[in-house]
């Protein structure tokens, strides 16, 4: 390729970083000021474009085009600004003080309700906006035709940095955002009026998100993926920049958006007699990326180690083995559970939903490993799922292979995943081990979507289905019910093992667990591949079970279904995951696919149990239940 | 005299333009109880946190048994012999006291990864000795997020001691204590280094405590060491009482 591509495409970079640092720095900012993570910020940034693509016309007609485009723009950052400031004064208020996880599951519920009440004013299609008038042509630049909206872009990116530097250094406002970024106890002291400044900076946050989507008016349509896509963007932009820095957003915007570029550019590369098409591995370079910063410098280009935060709400009770009556009843359960195949003459749908029960369980129970004892939300336990489903999938369909083989190929990509990945993900804590959690999940929910030679695109892979004797319902039911048992047998040894007991002492107190001589990053890295294997067994079950597997059901969604089971049975205990896995499938069964609208009930009832039991669900159990 | 547990020599550690540590020397013997004190800014706790391998020295060694440790991570230099207590007593809070110390003996065992035998059983007769030890037997089953404070900081001691280290660090180890409390505990701590044949290095703001147990004294004042003796040859110090008083002739014994 030529060296004149390449420098179009370098341009065309630009372009893009000036969107995500949009994006990126309002997160920032506002992650500084209430150290809450906004993940819902992508959906800031969607709605700046659905309301930009309706306001636009709309103004349009009355003022003309050119008044109307840019007042468009202006008043969907407005708008969106006032929506962010009424979200912080109604939601985020109540939940500064509560665990982190609570934090995070409570702004994704928002994502879910925003997403929903999206799709109920606008609907389903894409929307197209107007083109931007005197800045709709384009300009000779290297022999090519550079839209001139790209250039108008790619300025408009640096702009925002010096107003924001300017604003954050020279004024009043600035000032006290810096000094509450720095030391927010100070600020309250000095008797500042912090309820006035958080709901400020929140406005200004989601309002810089909701500038930077209307932006994008008259380059892309506005359509109802954007928030994840954006969200996941968003993610590894600060993780790479670090959390709270500016430029820092802005120079990983840059470089993320480069590397992208660039492969655009590079298009088919041959090396050693292999063709890659590398405008397909955007992602995989993106992700490369991330990872050789992580390495280089564990807390971005120009973050800074975060102090370390006491742990909030009160300790768990130790963990005790189940008594007597406690073995009973899980045997009792147990039989019920085996007995349902004999329901299938009365109740034909007892087995399918059972099987649904059973999968979800061995899920829910290998994120609880990671959450309860571990310590460590995962936001991206889906792509293990994923893996395991995908890997399943093609060695039963493409490669034939016999049923159980089929599936322990399954369990070996899922663990492949998790050793890779988790090898980055251990080396950060809280909002960050969330983050980047998240945003593997979406390289791999992209490379299911993108690599459709392997795993079928968006379509996915079909004809999954089992040999004899597992091809019935009920055979396939007990099949799964025994891995699952088999699974929920070796979490439970493992966390009363040595392994697990290190587990909890690296989650209680990091520090004590180092000077004891715990390497508390490889029991992490362990545990974090353990999890990831047993959840590539349910996801493996879960291929076998619906006889397809497609990008769908391994989205970001899967994976807030682990965190709400886990949740909605109380995390620390061990039978919690399976009360709420057997929950929220019924819930789901019943209620939720009545509904086009589900995923916004979901969000409310998380909202719900984060509002209501904001210490966490556990404190509204007997606190016998604490012990498994 | 047997050869010395611990050498610090020509620690520096530098903070832009400000000496935190500048050329700092030495060294504790089996059996010494020494302290580490000076007032605030002086480099305590940079000194403690380059020790246990918090932070990396710009240049300097510390040898533990004649080996180079320093700038070695903190888990590595605990497995070598090195137990620390924090300044806020640190356990593991969703434990029982037992499980505390089970957990720092199966740690300093190198039986972290064992996936498969209950820990519940593992190192049991032993910790509860070490709680003997503490005079914490009484609470072995309490949760640890359940103890008074003074328990928590015993408990620590105990988990510290799992090691069977030769070398002890505390970093304030009476701090947030009663005045009761604090001679108990480093009556214990002063018993525990003669019994064991222990190297304790503490640093402490209660002169009380400093000049009534400590066989040694080290003094530092803004990144150097200015003094090093006995109790009685450090107390009557011109430099020292400098430091600490401004040149004012009152005995800092008497300081609280």
């Amino acid at each position: 390729m030529s060296f004149e591509a390449l420098l179009f495409q370098a341009v065309n970079g630009f372009a893009s970083a000036s969107g995500l640092f949009l994006v990126a720095a309002g997160l920032s900012i506002i992650f500084g000021v209430t150290r809450i993570v906004n993940m819902a910020h992508g959906s800031f940034y969607m709605l700046g474009l659905y309301l930009a693509v309706t306001l636009a016309p709309l103004l349009g007609e009355t003022f003309g085009g050119a008044l109307g485009f840019w007042g468009g723009i202006l008043g969907a950052a407005l708008v969106t600004a006032a929506l962010g400031a009424l979200v912080e004064v109604v939601l985020l208020r109540r939940i500064y003080a509560a665990p982190e996880l609570y934090q995070l599951l409570a702004t994704f519920a928002l994502l879910l309700i925003i997403n929903d009440a999206t799709l109920y004013f606008w609907g389903p299609e894409d929307i197209l906006g107007p083109q931007a008038p005197g800045l709709s042509g384009s300009v000779e630049f290297l022999g090519r035709r550079l839209p001139e909206y790209d250039i108008f872009l790619a300025l408009m990116g640096p702009i925002v940095l010096i107003v924001l530097h300017i604003t954050l250094t020279r004024t009043r406002f600035g000032r006290l955002i810096r000094a509450a970024t720095q030391d927010r106890d100070m600020v309250a002291a000095l008797g500042i009026n912090e309820a006035l400044l958080f709901t400020a900076v929140f406005a200004l946050g989601t309002g810089i998100a909701g500038f930077g989507g209307a932006l994008q008016m008259a380059r892309e349509p506005a359509n109802l993926a954007l928030d994840l896509s954006v969200l996941g963007d968003a993610f590894v932009v600060v993780v790479v920049g670090g959390m709270g820095s500016i430029r820092g957003a802005y120079l990983a915007a840059l470089l993320v958006a480069e590397v992208k570029a660039l492969c655009t550019a590079l298009g088919l590369v041959e090396v050693g007699g292999f063709t890659f098409n590398m405008s397909r591995l955007t992602l995989v370079a993106e992700f490369l990326v991330m990872a050789v910063v992580l390495v280089l410098r564990p807390h971005g280009l120009f973050g800074r180690p975060q102090p370390a935060q006491a742990r909030r709400g009160e300790a768990e009770a130790p963990l005790v083995p189940l008594g007597r009556t406690g073995r009973l009843i899980a045997l009792a359960v147990l039989v019920c559970f085996a007995g349902i195949p004999l329901l299938g003459a009365v109740a034909s749908y007892a087995p399918v939903l059972a099987l649904d029960m059973v999968i979800a369980a061995l899920f829910a129970a290998s994120l609880h490993l990671l959450m309860g004892p571990g310590g460590l939300a995962s936001f991206g336990h889906a792509a293990y799922f994923g893996l395991g489903a995908y890997g399943t999938a093609y060695a039963a369909t493409v490669l034939g292979l016999p049923t159980p083989l089929a599936f322990a190929v399954g369990m070996a990509t899922a663990a492949a995943g998790a050793v890779l990945f988790g090898w980055f993900c251990v080396r950060l804590e809280g909002v960050y081990f969330a983050m980047l959690t998240l945003a593997f999940a979406q390289i791999v929910w992209s490379i299911a979507h993108q690599w459709e030679e392997v795993t079928g695109g968006s379509n996915g892979l079909f004809g999954v289905w089992p040999d004899p004797p597992f091809d019935s319902a009920n055979g396939l039911y007990l099949a799964a019910l025994g891995v699952t048992v088999l699974g929920l047998a070796l979490i439970r040894r493992l966390v009363f093992a040595p392994f697990g007991l290190a587990l909890r002492a690296a989650r209680d107190s990091r520090l004590r667990a180092e000077a004891s001589g715990i390497a508390v990053e490889k029991v992490r890295w362990l545990a974090f591949a353990i999890a990831g294997t047993l959840c590539g067994a349910a996801g493996g079950l879960f291929a076998f079970a619906k006889g397809s597997i497609s990008p769908e059901a391994i989205s970001v969604g899967r994976s807030i279904d682990g965190l709400v089971m886990v949740l909605l049975g109380g995390v620390h205990s061990l039978m919690g995951p399976l009360l709420g896995a057997g929950g929220l499938t019924l819930l789901q069964d019943m209620v939720m696919r009545e509904s086009p609208y589900w995923r916004g009930l979901l969000g409310l009832i998380i909202l719900l149990i984060v509002l209501i039991f904001p210490s966490g669900l556990a404190a509204g159990l007997p606190r016998k239940r604490g012990a498994p | 005299m047997s050869p010395p547990v611990l050498e610090v020599s020509a620690l520096t550690k530098h903070y832009g333009g400000v000496h935190a540590l500048d050329g700092v020397t030495f060294s504790i013997a089996r059996g010494e109880l020494l302290a580490l004190i000076g007032p605030n800014g002086a480099g305590k706790s940079t000194c403690f946190n380059i020790l246990n391998g918090q932070l990396r020295p710009d240049s300097g060694s510390v040898r533990l048994y004649g080996r180079d440790i320093t700038g070695l991570a903190p888990r590595r230099i605990a497995r070598l012999g090195v137990g620390r207590t924090f300044q806020v007593a640190t356990v593991f809070a969703s434990m029982t006291a037992l499980e505390n110390v089970q957990m720092a003996l199966i740690a300093a065992r190198g039986q972290v990864f064992g996936l498969w035998s209950p820990a519940r059983r593992m190192g049991r007769e032993d910790a509860l000795a070490l709680l003997e030890q503490t005079g914490m037997a009484a609470l072995a089953e309490r949760p640890a997020a359940t103890l008074a404070y003074g328990d928590v900081k015993r408990l620590e001691l105990a988990m510290a001691l799992a090691g069977d280290p030769a070398l002890l660090l505390m970093d304030e180890p009476t701090a947030g204590m009663s005045g009761d409390e604090r001679q108990a505990m480093i009556a214990l701590v002063r018993q525990l280094t003669r019994a064991r044949g222990l190297a304790v290095l503490f640093t402490e703001h209660a002169m009380d405590v400093v000049f009534g147990h400590a066989d040694r004294v080290v003094v530092l004042a803004r990144g150097r060491l200015i003094a090093d003796g006995s109790v009685e040859a450090v107390q009557s110090d011109p430099a020292v009482r400098q430091v600490y008083l401004g040149g004012a002739p009152a005995s800092i014994s008497e300081a609280p």
